[in-house]
C-alpha cells in the first residue's frame, strides 16, 4: 500500500501543536510506517507539494503570507486538518482583534511600548491581516482538533481515523484550552 | 347610567344628527395633522359661519379615513364625498360649491373609488364619522348598546358563546381563537382577574390600532368591558406604546368620559358588574407588544418575554389569570354582540371570518388604511384596492406580516388572506402590515434590512434570537457585498430553522421569515450576489451599500 | 401534599409532582438534560435554550427548566433535531464574545466549555466576534470580564432571590445586552454590593470570579443550592 502523504504546517501559532505530535512517542514511529511526511517544521522542505493527502495545520491565519500559504494548501490537500484551538477558533493569536487597528496597534505594543531598545516596528516581515482568522473562515476544513494544545492522545486518534478512512467524532473527546 | 337614559341620549344625538343635512368630517388623526388639518378644520368652522350654513351643516373633528396618502382628507355625508389635500382655501370653496350650491367639487375629489369598493369596514365602522372626543358621537352610532346587551339580556358564559360562535380570532398576530381564551380565562382559577387590551403595535409602518384608538377610542372601551364581564374581570389596562401621543390623550379622555357617563366604573348599568381601565404606557421597544413581555412591564420589570406555558390566562398580572387581546379584536366584540355571530362568520371565509385591518404600504398607488374581509386575495389587495405599483414598475414581492413577515412572489398573490394560507406560504398575519415591492428592491437587500430590524429589537434573553439573528444578519450583509458561496445558502436555511424553532417569543421564532421566503421564492437572486458577485436590482455592490425598502 | 402526575419522560413511565418543571423529573429520575442557564435554587430564566425538549403532540419545543409536567405528557429529551439545536446553541455563545479558554480563568470547570466538549462543538461555523469591553477588577476581591458573559442572568437571579440585594442587572437590549452593578457602577464602588461572592459562584463560566483563585477550587453551583436547602429547613 502506498504511504499516506502528510503534511503539518505552522502558521501563528506558538508550536505546542507540534509538540503535542511529537509527544506521540513511540506512536510516532507506528505512524511513520503509514505516512510519509512530505512537508512539516520539522523537515527542510521549501515549498507546499503537491498532492498531499493529509495535512494538519497548526496555528491562525495572520499575515497575508498565511493567507496565501493556506489557500495553496487547500489547493494542494485532500484533507485539511485544523489543529489545536489557533487554527480551529483562532485563540490567544487573535485576542488581537478585540484592538482596534489591531494590525498597527498588536505591533506598536510589542516592537515599541513595550521594547527598551531599537523602538521600531519591524518593516520586512510580510503584513499583517487586519483580523487574525480562524482557518474555516478562510478555507473549508475537513477535521478539527481542538486543544491549547489537544492531546497527544487525541491527535493520534484522530489521525488513526483519518488513515483508516473515517470520519473522526470528536463528541466528548476534546476539549478547548 | 341607566339603561334608559342611554337610549333617551342615542335618541337625542341621532335627532340632532339628522337636524343637518350636511356634515362634514374632518381627519384629524397623526397621519392628516402634520398636514395642517386643525387649520383645515378651522376653516371649515369659519367657511359654514361666513356663508350662513351653520344650521344645516356640522364641521366634526374627526379620526382617520384611511387614505393617509391624501392627506388632510375630509368627508363630507351624505353620500361619503372623500376630498383629498385639502387646504384651508379649499375648505372655504368645498363649503360654497357643494354646501351651499349643492355641486360636489369634483376636482378635488379622490377620484379613486377602487380603494373603497373591495373594503368593509367592521371595525372601523365609525372611524372619519364620529368625532371621537365627543362620546355622545360613538353614542348615536349605536355606542355602548353591545355593553347594556351584555350586562342586562346575557350571562357571561353566553357572551362567550357567541364570541366563539363568531370565529373571531385574534387580530395581534397569533390568531388564537378569542372565544377559546376568554373561556380559559373564565375558567382559570384564582382572582382578581385583569383585561389588557394590547395597544403596542411596535411594527414599523403600521397604524391600525392607533388609528382606530384616536379615531373610535369608545369601541376599544366597550369591547373591553364586555371581555371583562364575560371573564370576570374588575380591572382593565390599555397598554398602549409611548410614541403615540394623541391616542394616549383621546384614550385619556375616553376613559374619562365612560367613567363620568357610568360605562365604566362601579355598577355598570345599575348591575352588580363593576369594571375600571387605567392606561400603561409601552416601554418603548417592539417586543413590548408581547403579551408576557407586557404583564412584565406593566408589573413594573424589564419587557422580556417568558415562555410559556404558564400561559396569561392562567398565569398573568402578579400571577393572576389574565385576558391579553388586541384592540382590533377587542373592537370586534361590540358589533358580533349587536349583530350577531351568524352575522359575523358570514363575513371573510369558512375557517376565518370576519375583517382585518392592514396598513397597504410600499410601491403601491394607493397606500393607506384599509379593512377587508378575511379571505380575500392578495392580488385584490395589492392591483385593485392598492392600484398596483407605480407607472413602468412591475411587481416584485409582497411582504405581509411587518417586519417578520415573508415575501411572497407574483405567483402566490392569488393567495387568500387567512392566517393558515399566509403561515403555509411561510408569511404571517403580524398585526397587518402589507409592504408592496417592486423590481427596484434587491430581495437580499430586504432581507437583511428586517433582519437588522430584528436584531435590534431582539430583547436579548434567549440565545437563538439575541445572537442567532445577528449571525444572520453579518452573513446576509457579507452576501450584499459579494462574499460567501452557495454552501452558505444552506447554512443559513439551516441557522434560520434553529432560530425559528428554538427561540422563546414570537420575534425570535418569526424573524427569519424574510430570509426564509427570500430564499424559497428569489433564489435566484442569493446565487447571483455569491456566485456571480452581482445584484440583479443594482443595489449592492455599491460604496454605502443598499438601502432597504425606502 | 400535591397531587401526583404521571408522565413518559424518553419512553419510561415517571411520577413527578404536580407544578414540578420537566428539568425536575427529568433529574429525579436519573435522566439527564443539559442544561446552562438553569441554576438550582433559584428562579429559572429560560434563555439559553440548551434544555429544550420536544413533547409528543406539539411542533414547538419546550425549555424544560421552565415548563411544569402535565398528566400524560410524553416527553422526549434526546433527539436529532435538538441535538442539532443544542449544538448551535452553544455555537453562538461561543461565537457571541471572545472564549479563549486556554487563558481564562474557568478553563477547566466551564459549563459551556463542558457543553461544547458534550456536544461535539469542535468548530464554530459563524466567524466571531471580538468585542472589547473593560474589564472590571475594581472590586478587591472580585472580577468581572464581560467579554466571557453568556448572558444566563444566574448572578442576577442569585443576588436578587438569594441574598436579596439585586446589585446586578441587565443593561440595554439584544446583542448589546450587558450585566451591570447598580446603575453601570464599577463592581468595587457598588453601593448595594455586600460581597458575599454568591454571584461569582452562580457564574457558569469565567465572567465573574475571585480574583487569584483558578475557578477549579470554588465549588461553584452547589453553593446556591447548599443555601437554599438549608433555608428550606429540610
Ligand atoms: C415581538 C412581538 C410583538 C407583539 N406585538 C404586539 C402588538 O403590538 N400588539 C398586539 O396586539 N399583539 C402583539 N403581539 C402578540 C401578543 O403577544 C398577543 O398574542 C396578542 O396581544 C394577543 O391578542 P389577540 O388574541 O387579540 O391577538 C406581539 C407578539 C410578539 C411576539
Ligand atoms: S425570541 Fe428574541 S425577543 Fe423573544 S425572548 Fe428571545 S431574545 Fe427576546
Ligand atoms: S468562559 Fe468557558 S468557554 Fe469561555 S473562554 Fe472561559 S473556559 Fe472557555
Ligand atoms: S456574569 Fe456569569 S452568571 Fe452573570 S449573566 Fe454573565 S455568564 Fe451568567
Ligand atoms: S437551562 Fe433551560 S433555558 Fe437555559
Amino acid at each position: 500500500m502506498a504511504k499516506v502523504r502528510l503534511a503539518t504546517v505552522w502558521l501563528s501559532g506558538c508550536s505546542g501543536c507540534h509538540m503535542s505530535f511529537l509527544d506521540q512517542d513511540e506512536k510516532v514511529l507506528e505512524l511513520a510506517e503509514k505516512i510519509e511526511l512530505v512537508y512539516s517544521p520539522i523537515a527542510d522542505v521549501k515549498d507546499f507539494p503537491e498532492n498531499v493527502d493529509v495535512t494538519l495545520v497548526e496555528g491562525a491565519v495572520g499575515n497575508e503570507e498565511q493567507l496565501e500559504l493556506l489557500k495553496r494548501i487547500r489547493r494542494n490537500t485532500r484533507i485539511l486538518v485544523a489543529l489545536g484551538d489557533c487554527a480551529v477558533n483562532g485563540n490567544v493569536t487573535a485576542l488581537r482583534n478585540s484592538l482596534r487597528n489591531s494590525d498597527e496597534e498588536v505591533l506598536k505594543r510589542a516592537y515599541v511600548e513595550n521594547a527598551s531598545i531599537n523602538q521600531a516596528a519591524p518593516k520586512q516581515v510580510p503584513r499583517l491581516l487586519k483580523r487574525v482568522l480562524a482557518l474555516n473562515e478562510v478555507v473549508n476544513v475537513d477535521a478539527y482538533v481542538p486543544g491549547c494544545p489537544p492531546s497527544a492522545e487525541l491527535i493520534n486518534q484522530v489521525l488513526n481515523d483519518l488513515l483508516e478512512g473515517r470520519t473522526p467524532v470528536l463528541e466528548g473527546r476534546f476539549k478547548y484550552g | 347610567m341607566k339603561p334608559d337614559e342611554l337610549r333617551g341620549l342615542a335618541q337625542k344625538e341621532q335627532e340632532a344628527r339628522k337636524s343637518y343635512r350636511f356634515r362634514i368630517n374632518v381627519c384629524c388623526s397623526s397621519g392628516c395633522m402634520p398636514f395642517g388639518a386643525l387649520r383645515v378644520l378651522t376653516a371649515f368652522r369659519d367657511a359654514v359661519r361666513e356663508f350662513k350654513v351653520e344650521e344645516e351643516c356640522y364641521v366634526a373633528r374627526t379620526g382617520c379615513i384611511g387614505t393617509c396618502s391624501l392627506a388632510p382628507a375630509v368627508l363630507v355625508e351624505p353620500g361619503d364625498y372623500l376630498y383629498q389635500n385639502v387646504t384651508p382655501e379649499r375648505a372655504r370653496e368645498i363649503v360654497k360649491e357643494h354646501i351651499v350650491n349643492g355641486r360636489p367639487v369634483k376636482s378635488m375629489l379622490y377620484g379613486n373609488e377602487a380603494f373603497f369598493k373591495k373594503q368593509l369596514r367592521v371595525v372601523l365602522r365609525n372611524t372619519g364619522k364620529i368625532d371621537p372626543l365627543r362620546i355622545e358621537d360613538y353614542i348615536a352610532v349605536g355606542g355602548y348598546y353591545a355593553l347594556l346587551k351584555a350586562l342586562t339580556r346575557m350571562t357571561p358564559q353566553g357572551v362567550i358563546e357567541e364570541v366563539a360562535l363568531s370565529g373571531l380570532k385574534g387580530r395581534g398576530g397569533a390568531g388564537f381563537l378569542t372565544g377559546l381564551k376568554w373561556r380559559y380565562v373564565a375558567r382559570a382559577p384564582g382572582s382578581p382577574k385583569y383585561v389588557i387590551a394590547n395597544l403596542d403595535e411596535g411594527d414599523p409602518g403600521v397604524f391600525a390600532n392607533r388609528t382606530l384608538a384616536e379615531a373610535d377610542p369608545h369601541a376599544i372601551l366597550e369591547g373591553m368591558a364586555i371581555a371583562a364581564y364575560a371573564v370576570g374581570s374588575q380591572k382593565g389596562y390599555i397598554y398602549v406604546r409611548s410614541e403615540y401621543p394623541l391616542a394616549v390623550q383621546t384614550l385619556k379622555k375616553a376613559i374619562e368620559a365612560a367613567k363620568s357617563m357610568g360605562f365604566l366604573g362601579e355598577n355598570i348599568f345599575e348591575t352588580s358588574f363593576s369594571f375600571d381601565v387605567e392606561l400603561r404606557l409601552g416601554a418603548g421597544a417592539f417586543v413590548a407588544g408581547e403579551e408576557t413581555a407586557i404583564l412584565a412591564s406593566i408589573e413594573g420589570r424589564r419587557a422580556m418575554p417568558r415562555p410559556r406555558p404558564p400561559y396569561p390566562a392562567q398565569s398573568g398580572l402578579w400571577g393572576k389569570p389574565t385576558l391579553v387581546n388586541n384592540v382590533e379584536t377587542l373592537a370586534n366584540v361590540p358589533v358580533i354582540l349587536l349583530k350577531g355571530s351568524e352575522w359575523f362568520s358570514s363575513i371573510g371565509s369558512k375557517n376565518c371570518t370576519g375583517t382585518k385591518c392592514f396598513s397597504l404600504t410600499g410601491k403601491v398607488n394607493n397606500p393607506g388604511l384599509i379593512e377587508v374581509p378575511m379571505g380575500i386575495t392578495l392580488r385584490e389587495v395589492v392591483f385593485e384596492i392598492g392600484g398596483g405599483v407605480p407607472p413602468g414598475r412591475r411587481f416584485k414581492a409582497v411582504q405581509v406580516g411587518g417586519p417578520s413577515g415573508g415575501f411572497l412572489p407574483e405567483q402566490l398573490l392569488d393567495l387568500p388572506i387567512d392566517y393558515e394560507s399566509l403561515t403555509k406560504a411561510g408569511a404571517i398575519m403580524g398585526s397587518g402590515g402589507i409592504v408592496v415591492l417592486d423590481d427596484t428592491s434587491c430581495m437580499v437587500d430586504t432581507a437583511k434590512f428586517f433582519t437588522e430590524f430584528c436584531v435590534d429589537e431582539s430583547c436579548g434573553k434567549c440565545t437563538p434570537c439575541r445572537a442567532g439573528l445577528h449571525k444572520l444578519f453579518k452573513i446576509l450583509d457579507g452576501f450584499t457585498r459579494g462574499e460567501g458561496s452557495v454552501e452558505d445558502l444552506s447554512k443559513v436555511e439551516d441557522l434560520c430553522e434553529f432560530i425559528k424553532e428554538a427561540s422563546l417569543c414570537g420575534l425570535g421564532q418569526t424573524a427569519p421569515n424574510p430570509t426564509l421566503t427570500t430564499l424559497r421564492y428569489f433564489r435566484d437572486e442569493y446565487v447571483a450576489h455569491v456566485m456571480d458577485k452581482r445584484c440583479p436590482a443594482g443595489k449592492c455592490f455599491r460604496s454605502g451599500g443598499g438601502g432597504g425598502v425606502e | 401534599m400535591s397531587k401526583p402526575i404521571e408522565l413518559t419522560i424518553d419512553g419510561r413511565k415517571v411520577v413527578a409532582e404536580e407544578g414540578e418543571t420537566i428539568l425536575k423529573a427529568a433529574k429525579k429520575n436519573g435522566i439527564y438534560v443539559p442544561t446552562l442557564c438553569y441554576l438550582e435554587g433559584v428562579s429559572s430564566f429560560g434563555g439559553c435554550r440548551l434544555c429544550m425538549v420536544e413533547i409528543k403532540g406539539s411542533p414547538r419545543l419546550f425549555a424544560s427548566c421552565i415548563t411544569p409536567v402535565a398528566e400524560g405528557m410524553e416527553v422526549l429529551t434526546d433527539s436529532e433535531r435538538l441535538r442539532r439545536y443544542r449544538k448551535w446553541a452553544v455555537e453562538l455563545l461561543l461565537a457571541e464574545r471572545p472564549h479563549v479558554c486556554s487563558v481564562c480563568v474557568a478553563n477547566g470547570s466551564c459549563e459551556l466549555q463542558q457543553l461544547a466538549t458534550e456536544l461535539g462543538v469542535d468548530h464554530l461555523r459563524v466567524d466571531r466576534e471580538w468585542t472589547d469591553y473593560e474589564v472590571d477588577l475594581t472590586h478587591e476581591r472580585f472580577a468581572y470580564d464581560p467579554n466571557r458573559c453568556i448572558l444566563c442572568t444566574r448572578c442576577i437571579r442569585v443576588c436578587d432571590e438569594v441574598e436579596g440585594v439585586h446589585t446586578l442587572d441587565l443593561m440595554l437590549r439584544g446583542k448589546n445586552s450587558k450585566v451591570v452593578f447598580d446603575l453601570d457602577e464599577n463592581w468595587g464602588f457598588s453601593q448595594s454590593c455586600t460581597s458575599c461572592g454568591k454571584c461569582s459562584a452562580a457564574c457558569p463560566v469565567g465572567a465573574l470570579y475571585v480574583k487569584g483563585k483558578p475557578l477549579s477550587e470554588v465549588k461553584k453551583k452547589d453553593l446556591v443550592s447548599f443555601i437554599m436547602e438549608r433555608r428550606s429547613g429540610k
